[in-house]
């Protein structure tokens, strides 16, 4: 519960940010919101020699129209996700999602890069971009490179940032008026969904990825192709849980995540308006 | 001197009674804006933090433990194994309830020597500067252990494949009866038209108080005394167990218990932990401070329950329960903590429920596995029992084809029978079971639940509604000393109250009392202030300091009130009966002829006579005009040892909403009438029933202690361990009645364990009842969404 020594740096700016992970490289860690973060530097899981803040970096938090998608700043909190009438209008739903994430409080610090650069697939902000498409936006020392969000989440707490590389940017399709749903499956209200499901349907646009059904959030591609090949709802959620590889811990069994899966789809896909 | 008595008197406010008034907690204030200060919060110059390296096994021996490079990393003062301080040891840690002649105790030292016995059990201990140089140090010290197979279950535990403390010769520690006629109970059994054996695990608990352990020892410079802040329940018994102990003269040693953040049973304990910063503060001459982290909260802090349990019941054609026999496992843990084997006692007079049974048997064996200690956690044998019985009532119910609330209500002990004398030897104190039954009937619309069951199947919804009904009652106001005495519990169940009228007619009230979220400072006051006719913002209540308050033996039990509380009230009484005689000597009366109302003391007949309770607070002060030989001031003092224990009831009902899909249940509505007999403050019963009412629905639905098979604990974080917060429960709807104890006073009973004791047995009620079309008549604790689909996929199977 007391983390191991470190030190501390603030930025007011990214590329300070990526000077000083260019100068501690794989020392290093990025701290945002630390809603990830300081829960494993205190169990003492993760012991960076030193933290970069970037907590108060002002030009990374917003939420712009960019013509066919929205551009997220990395540092938006959870709270401005969930709350911003442009994104429901646009992008309908990321603020359904953002909605899950922890309590108040935690939505008040979270931030949607820092969730989805932290790469843990029972978060929900990561869901939410492999279902949406979304594009990411990744500066480094030589400039930018966009990572789709299919190849962005590559294993357990492991993403395709290089060391020296900070999140900037969630760029997402719009899908507006899409229908939407978030079906979250947990304990309490407040924890990490033992699975969860996300979808949304713009006429014959559909998405559906799940979290916590494997190493990464997973796209339902199966569901997908069955929808698309003119399946229900029901029929197809039936392969909610083709191909997905889900662990087993205290709250669930691999068979039950699978069965839940099933469930969470079918009621995910007909809250989003597919029959 | 007659101006300073002329302002207090023209300070008297028109007295109006605040006892059964909803009063907010005047100690609130304090702790909401930082001014209450817990034991971390204690600042003292030069203090040393202690760090403990502790077993990552279950069952090791160790072989070896280097502690050089811990050592001499900085800010370390020092670093000791349990072979270093063997020399500082008077005694053993204490167990104060050796139930039986030959119960089994193993020694047990603050730092295990040779073998460690738990996951958590403390090797080593490293003394440093702050908190993080002692943490870094901890992991520096390498400890060399052979690990060793480990026992986690209690009848693994009972087969002595491995024994834990080979000097024992076997896990059992030991077996207690209660068996006051075995041949009828047999007859019983033999001649019943029904009966039913049921088996119940009561999974282990982790207490989580919202403030964890802490401990601040500090050496005085000059005649070997100690001050100990510790976050404990019992200051008073600390002291005593901390000296004999450590080996100090127990007048060297004040034991002041801060504001302390909940304990729920677990502060009621002596640790290892406060044993050990005692010592080294002895040993290195500094002040010695620790603070527990959450995951040592979760494995070095007292677990509760940990019960494996055979109810038997027998019932004639008609359900009427005609007798009960219980055998159950309890989980000692590795070691004997302060009241770990009595536990199961405290629940044994119980398991006969609120109902008229004629014949009873008990036995509790209880064995020692490679996991944490137990001891007391909210209700302490209590809440087991209960469930038993209110879970084996519903299966007996459903045999029959009974309603379940028609099943209590052909059983209840009928409200005339009272005092009971039932058949566990207990004299029951009061009782009128029916009333809180159908209130609580009432307000949960049982009728049209029922109602909407049926309706529920018809439609083919895979919703379904569950109704679950506890009528519970529980032993409190602990405890009579002969009571404990009669089952070898080592100390006494008085407490003890000083009343103090100071000069200016405001109130000290000191208790031995020694609360932890109680709200004891606003009840205590409501208590005197309308004996006295005076402000409870005029008293002052003092506690929790054994310089301050010698004598007392604290807050468990829930006793603080009938026991405690009936302390006060007989304190007052002496302080009221020596101001009379002041003020019948003082208004030339006979002291018959003066009557006390309202804070004035008066002539019977001539009103005119009169003096207010302050003319003689002050008048007892200055000691001009007092009875020959009367001794100046206004003060008295009671010990109170009750003649019986209490008995509070009532009935719980949960409500709850099962998705057949999920496996999920949620709980929609929760009723509690609860009957703690008479109520000093209503909205501090009221918090005690909501809180008592959620840790219970918590054993029902979310927590629950998780080992592997080797003894490793899987629980050891707030993420793992699912203590439900206010989302995840409904509003309570709350309700009592009022049926007074005839054994104290002012009638009270006790209400800080019911609502834990009532809610689990109500809420698996619920999910047994939504479940019994597809064939489920149990399910084990929490029911997690995946058992509860486990359970409903097997019968579709």
């Amino acid at each position: 519960m007391i983390p191991a020594k470190f030190d501390y740096v603030r930025v007011d700016s990214a590329d300070a940010a990526i000077a000083a992970l260019v100068e501690h490289g794989d020392d290093a860690k990025i701290l945002a919101g630390g809603h990830s973060l300081v829960p494993l530097l205190k169990l003492r899981l993760a012991s960076p020699a030193m933290l970069i803040d970037v907590g108060r970096v002002k030009d990374l938090s917003y939420s712009r129209d960019a013509g066919d998608h929205m551009s997220i700043g990395a540092l938006t909190r959870h709270r401005d996700v969930e709350t911003s009438a442009l994104l429901a209008e646009h992008v309908p739903l990321l603020g359904k999602v953002a909605h899950h994430v922890g309590d108040n409080q935690v939505r008040h610090r979270g931030t949607i890069g820092g969730s989805i650069a932290h790469g843990d697939p029972a978060s929900d902000l990561p869901t939410a971009a492999v279902a949406l498409g979304a594009t990411l936006v990744a500066r480094g020392p030589k400039g930018e490179r966009t990572i789709s969000a299919a190849d962005f989440f590559q294993g357990f707490l492991t993403t395709a940032l290089a060391e020296d590389e900070l999140l900037t940017e969630i760029r997402v399709p719009k899908t507006t008026g899409a229908g939407a749903n978030y079906q979250k499956f947990n304990r309490r209200a407040q924890d990490w969904a033992i699975v969860g499901v996300a979808a949304f349907k713009q006429d014959g646009n559909i998405g559906v990825a799940l979290t916590n059904m494997g190493s990464t959030p997973v796209r339902a591609t199966a569901v997908e192709a069955a929808l698309k090949g003119g399946a229900t709802a029901a029929q197809a959620a039936e392969h909610a849980a083709d191909g997905t590889e889900p662990s087993a811990d205290l709250n669930a069994s691999v068979e039950y995540r699978k069965h839940l899966a099933r469930v969470l789809t079918r009621r995910a896909l007909e809250a989003a308006g597919v029959a | 001197m007659t101006d300073i008595l002329d302002s207090v008197l023209a300070d008297d406010a028109p007295f109006h009674g605040t006892v059964g008034q909803p009063l907010k907690r005047k100690e609130d204030p304090k702790l909401l804006t930082g001014e209450g200060k817990f034991t971390d919060d204690i600042v003292v110059a030069g203090s040393v933090q202690m760090g403990f390296v502790r077993s990552p096994y279950a069952h090791a021996r160790i072989r070896s433990i280097d502690t050089s490079d811990a050592a001499k990393a900085p800010g370390v003062v020092a670093v000791f194994t349990g072979a270093d301080l063997v020399g500082e040891w008077a005694g053993a840690m204490p167990c104060a309830w050796p139930v039986t002649a030959d119960m089994k105790n193993p020694a047990h030292y603050p730092l295990a020597v040779g073998t460690a016995t738990y996951c958590g059990d403390a090797v080593a201990v490293v003394v440093a500067e702050t908190k993080a140089q002692a943490a870094d140090a901890v992991a520096m010290v390498v400890v060399d252990y052979e690990e060793l197979s480990a026992v986690v279950g209690v009848k693994d535990a009972l087969s002595d494949r491995v024994v834990i403390h080979p000097e024992l010769g076997t896990n059992q520690s030991y077996v207690w009866d209660l068996k006051p006629d075995e041949d009828k109970v047999n007859a019983a059994f033999a001649s019943a038209a029904h009966t039913v054996k049921c088996e119940y695990v009561q999974q282990r608990l982790i207490p989580a108080a919202m403030e964890p352990r802490g401990v601040l020892v500090v050496p005085q410079p000059f005649g070997g005394e100690f001050v100990v802040y510790s976050s404990t329940q019992i200051p008073h018994i600390l002291k005593v167990m901390l000296g004999l102990t450590v080996g100090i003269p127990e007048q060297k040693l004040r034991v002041i218990a801060p504001a302390v953040g909940g304990g729920f049973g677990s502060k009621l304990n002596v640790y290892a932990e406060e044993v050990l910063a005692l010592a080294l503060a002895r040993k290195l001459r500094r002040p010695v401070r620790w603070t527990e982290t959450r995951t040592e909260n979760t494995q070095a802090t007292i677990h509760g329950r940990g019960q494996e349990q055979v109810i038997e019941l027998a019932a004639d054609a008609e359900g009427k329960i005609t007798a009960v026999r219980v055998q159950i496992l309890a989980d000692m843990g590795a070691y004997l903590q302060l009241v770990t084997p009595g536990v199961p006692l405290l629940g044994s007079f119980l398991y006969t429920g609120v109902y008229a049974v004629p014949a009873f048997s008990f036995r509790c064996t209880a064995v020692f596995t490679n996991l944490t200690p137990t001891d007391a956690y909210r209700g302490a044998g209590r809440p087991e029992a209960s469930y038993a019985i209110e879970r084996a009532v519903d299966t007996l119910a459903a045999q029959i084809g009974l309603d379940p609330a028609e099943i209590r209500r052909r059983n209840f002990i009928p409200a005339d029978a009272f005092p009971y004398p039932s058949a566990s030897g207990l004299v029951f104190d009061s009782g009128n079971y029916e009333p809180a039954l159908a209130k609580a009937l009432a307000h949960a619309d049982y009728d049209g639940l029922r109602a909407k069951q049926v309706a529920e199947k018809a439609s083919k919804s895979t919703i379904r509604t569950g109704v679950g009904i506890s009528s519970y009652f529980e032993i409190c106001g602990l405890a009579p000393s002969r009571a404990l005495a009669s089952l070898n519990y080592s100390a006494g169940g008085w407490e003890a109250a000083t009343v103090r009228v100071l000069p200016t007619c405001k109130v000290q009230v000191i208790s031995g009392a020694t609360p932890h979220g109680q709200g004891h400072e606003t009840t205590w006051s409501q208590i005197v202030a309308d004996k006295l006719g005076i402000s409870p913002d005029d008293i002052e209540v003092l506690h929790s300091d054994t310089a301050i308050s010698p004598l007392g033996l604290d807050t468990y039990g829930s006793r603080s009130l009938a026991v405690g509380g009936t302390a006060i009230w007989i304190a007052t009484d002496k302080v009221i009966a020596k101001a009379k005689a002041i003020a019948a000597h003082q208004l030339e009366a006979a002291d018959d002829d003066v009557e006390f109302a309202a804070g004035v003391f008066s002539v019977k007949g001539s009103p005119d006579r009169a003096l207010p309770l302050a003319a003689i607070a002050f008048g007892a002060f200055t000691a001009h005009n007092l009875p020959d030989g009367m001794e100046p001031n206004l003060e008295a003092h009671c010990t109170w040892d009750p003649p019986n224990f209490t008995f509070p009831f009532g009935t719980h009902i949960a409500i709850v909403e099962i998705d057949t899909e999920t496996g999920r249940t949620t709980l929609k509505k929760y009723v509690c009438v609860d009957d703690c007999g008479n109520q000093i403050n209503p909205l501090i019963v009221q918090g005690q029933i909501h809180g008592g009412v959620i840790q219970g629905i918590a054993q029902a639905l979310f927590e629950g202690v998780e080992y592997d098979d080797k003894g490793n604990l899987l629980t050891s974080t707030l993420a793992d361990y699912l203590v439900p917060s206010a989302a995840d429960v409904p509003s309570l709807i709350t309700d009592h009645t009022v049926t007074p104890s005839p054994v104290n006073p002012m009638g009270v009973k006790g209400a800080g364990e019911a609502g834990t004791i009532g809610s689990a047995p109500a809420v698996m009620n619920a999910i047994v009842d939504a479940l019994r079309d597809f064939g489920v008549n149990d399910l084990l604790m929490p029911a997690t969404p995946q058992r509860v689909w486990q359970a409903i996929s097997h019968s579709a199977n």
